[in-house]
This record gives C-alpha cells, sequence and structure tokens, in this order.
C-alpha cells in the first residue's frame, strides 16, 4: 500500500517542484554519447537537487563528494550508489515514463542528513 | 494499576492481525488469566538529548518529565529498554560524550535499574558506536526475561544502516540455539523492514535479519527511529515502532519529505510519549498501552 502511495505521488508531484530547488534541464537526444550532468554531494544536499530529464533519453549524471561517503539510493530505479570523496560516480539513466524519481542519501552524515535528497523530473 | 485499551498486538492463525480490546489489569479486576510469568516492560525512545530547534522547545526538561512519569506509575515495570537516538548528534566526538554523560545521568532517577540501552544512528553512526559502547557497552546483545528470549539488534553503527555479516552470522548462531517455538522479542532502532526508503527508514540488510527470524514462530519486533506507533507484519513477524521523546515525525510517505511535525504550543508533548508492553501467554503475545510524558 505505501509503494502504491508513492508510486501516484511519484506522477502527481511533478508539477509541483519547489521554486526554491535548483533545476538542471537535460537537453534533447543526442546521436552519440549521451550528455554527462554534473552534480555534487556535500553534507547536506545535493546541488543540483532537481534535475529534468527527457524520457527516452540517456544521460549521465557525473557526481562527487566533497566530505563524505554520502550515498545514493533511487528506490523507485532499485539502484543504490556510494559516493566516495575523490573520485567521480557516474550514474546512467534513461527514464522510460514521465514522471519524478526520487533519490535520498542513506548513509547517515550529520546533523542535517534526513534533509539530504532531491529528484528527477522526467518530461514527455 | 491502571493499564486499560489495550491493543492486542498478537497474530492470529498466521494473519496480521491487531485486535483491540479491553484488557483490565489482570488479577486485579478479575477480568483477565493473570499467569505467573505475565509481565510488563516499558520502552522509550527517540529521546535526542541536546536537541535544539523549534520542533521542541522544552527538550531539556522532556526527558525528565518522562523519567518523572515512569516513575510515578501505580506499578513498576520489570525493566526498562531505550530503543536508540538516546542523543542528537554532534561531529563534535566530545559533545557527544557529553550528551551521552548527560542522558545517563538524568536517566539514573528511574526507580527501575534494570534498564537496556541500545543506539541509534544519531547516537552511533558517526563513530561506529565507540562512544556509546563507553557508556552503554556493547551495541548488540541478548538477555532473557521469564521464558522470552530478548534480541538487541545493531542496525545503526554502520552508517550504511547494514546489520553485516558478522552480526548476521551472531544472530543465527543465537536462534540455532532455540527451540521453533521459543518467544523471541527483537529490539532494534530502524525497521527491519522497507518501511519507506525514500525517507531512509529502513535497514539495508533487514531483510537478511528477517529471513532468519521467520523460521521462529514467536517473533515480536519493537523499534523506533520513525517517531510515531506504527504495526506492520511480516509474514507472522509483527513490527512495531515507538513514539519519541523528542518531537513526532509525518507518517510514512504522506508528504515529500520527514521534517518534524511542528510543535503544538495548545498541547505541549502533542504526538510523543512511551509505551507499556504486556508479555502474556508466556511471551507469545504482547499487548501495547500508550502514554503521554506527562500525565493528566
Amino acid at each position: 500500500m505505501i509503494d502504491g502511495l508513492l508510486s501516484r505521488r511519484v506522477v502527481l508531484r511533478a508539477a509541483l517542484a519547489g521554486a526554491a530547488a535548483a533545476v538542471v534541464r537535460a537537453g534533447s537526444a543526442q546521436p552519440g554519447e549521451p550528455r554527462v550532468i554534473e552534480m555534487v554531494a556535500r553534507r547536506f544536499v545535493y546541488e543540483p537537487n532537481e534535475i529534468e530529464l527527457k524520457a527516452g533519453v540517456r544521460v549521465i549524471i557525473a557526481i562527487k563528494s566533497l566530505d563524505f561517503v554520502h550515498g545514493m539510493n533511487i528506490p523507485d530505479l532499485h539502484q543504490r550508489l556510494d559516493l566516495v570523496p575523490g573520485k567521480i560516480t557516474r550514474l546512467e539513466l534513461q527514464p522510460q515514463a514521465p514522471g519524478e524519481i526520487e533519490f535520498v542519501c542513506d548513509n547517515f552524515c550529520g546533523d542535517g542528513h534526513e534533509t539530504m535528497h532531491g529528484r528527477f523530473v522526467v518530461r514527455a | 494499576m491502571d493499564r486499560r485499551h489495550f491493543l492486542n498486538l498478537a497474530a492470529v492463525g498466521g494473519g496480521a492481525v491487531f485486535a483491540s480490546g479491553l484488557a483490565g489489569c489482570a488479577g486485579a479486576q478479575g477480568t483477565a488469566k493473570a499467569d505467573s510469568n505475565d509481565f510488563y516492560f516499558v520502552q522509550l525512545s527517540d529521546v535526542h538529548w541536546g536537541y535544539e530547534g523549534p520542533a521542541n522547545p522544552d527538550a531539556r526538561v522532556t526527558l525528565r518529565k518522562a523519567v518523572a512519569t515512569v516513575n510515578a506509575l501505580p506499578t513498576q515495570p520489570e525493566f526498562i529498554v531505550f530503543t536508540g537516538d538516546l542523543t542528537h548528534t554532534t561531529d563534535d566526538p566530545a559533545e557527544r560524550r557529553r550528551r551521552l554523560a548527560e542522558f545517563k545521568r538524568i536517566v539514573a532517577d528511574l526507580e527501575v535499574k534494570t534498564v537496556r540501552f541500545m543506539p541509534g544512528e544519531h547516537d552511533a553512526s558517526l563513530d561506529r558506536g565507540a562512544a556509546f559502547q563507553e557508556f552503554f557497552g556493547d551495541t548488540h546483545y541478548t538477555f532473557d526475561h521469564k521464558g522470552v528470549h530478548f534480541i538487541v539488534l545493531d542496525n545503526v553503527s554502520d552508517p550504511g544502516a547494514r546489520i553485516g555479516e558478522e552480526q548476521l552470522a551472531w544472530l543465527q548462531a543465537d536462534l540455532d540455539k532455540l527451540e521453533k517455538k521459543a518467544p523471541i522479542v527483537v529490539l532494534t532502532h530502524r525497521p527491519l523492514f522497507d518501511l519507506a526508503p525514500k525517507w531512509d527508514w529502513a535497514t539495508r540488510d533487514g531483510a537478511q535479519a528477517v529471513a532468519l527470524l521467520m523460521p521462529h514462530e514467536n517473533v515480536t519486533v519493537f523499534y523506533g527511529h520513525i517517531h510515531q506507533e506504527h504495526h506492520q507484519m511480516t509474514g507472522h513477524i509483527a513490527h512495531h515502532s515507538a513514539k519519541s521523546l523528542i518531537f513526532a515525525l509525518p507518517a510514512p510517505g504522506s508528504q515529500p519529505n520527514r521534517t518534524p511535525l511542528p510543535w503544538d504550543a495548545g498541547a505541549p508533548y502533542k504526538g510523543l510519549g512511551f509505551r507499556e508492553i504486556e508479555a502474556e501467554d508466556a511471551g507469545r503475545t504482547f499487548s501495547v498501552t500508550e502514554l503521554p510524558v506527562v500525565r493528566a
């Protein structure tokens, strides 16, 4: 039941993206190499914490952690990463349908860990 | 005794059942059959000593008031458990120890002296449990009380919320010594099942612990972490989370973020509290009574 509720939220909340959130938009599908979108993880934020993607378009999220082995758990995709400082962690995504895909730090990183989350907003 | 409105948490016939019921104090009102092995204990959780913020402007005294309320219970529990997040996290190791020491001094005023502690991620994740162990000893252990086997699992000393292979092997070895019908209570901080992974309300390898427990017929889990009462079954295993003593959190998945529910000045301590847990039927069923921080 909980999963069902969250799945509905994924769709419904796509139109409710917070105005304060930093947004990166992925471009149209390109031939050849996928577009690379850079992201920084640091206590207690992802920058940007909201990234627009286009359904069916493959992208690479290149994540650099500055200060901690933050986690990046994407439950809807059954995927998680450890973001080790000093290296770039690459996440390949090709979302298939419009909606919202949330991610959260799942390595406890201190007083503010609970605020460390973000989302991919997938447009048609 | 003044325990009433028990929530019967027994799994009936393998189904996921929480049958509400009125069970007066066994013996005192003559409505329930008393068993010499029946007992009750108190669970307190998520104290977050050291927290300062608008979600609880009364944070400096809330724990002391809860201690006084426990001490005023008409019948004292046989023991007390704290299911983690004794302190609010800090990057400063000295401050962490100061908070643990203050917490320990305050709860030393509990009249019941058999108190079991376990860490939450706020206590243990930033130093892998080092400071906690200095004050309270092992982060995972077992004890027995009137035929019930209690297992304390540590799913927080690893910042990635893993129990870990070593502790899982220890759990397996402990369970191997028990009869399949033995009453077992697991005490831990995080939910062992995926309650809300998007809110980090899970244990990464919790499913492995549940799988080890599954062959045992009488298993009940009491935990904290989510700052609210919650009841869920995984097969025949019941999982019950406790309220906090610092601030309440929203229902799982009910809003985008897991921000604390605002303090209600008109109803201080709303959503906070602790619970009595009554073991019945030789520890095969449990009844819970939720109590507020301050009783009228």
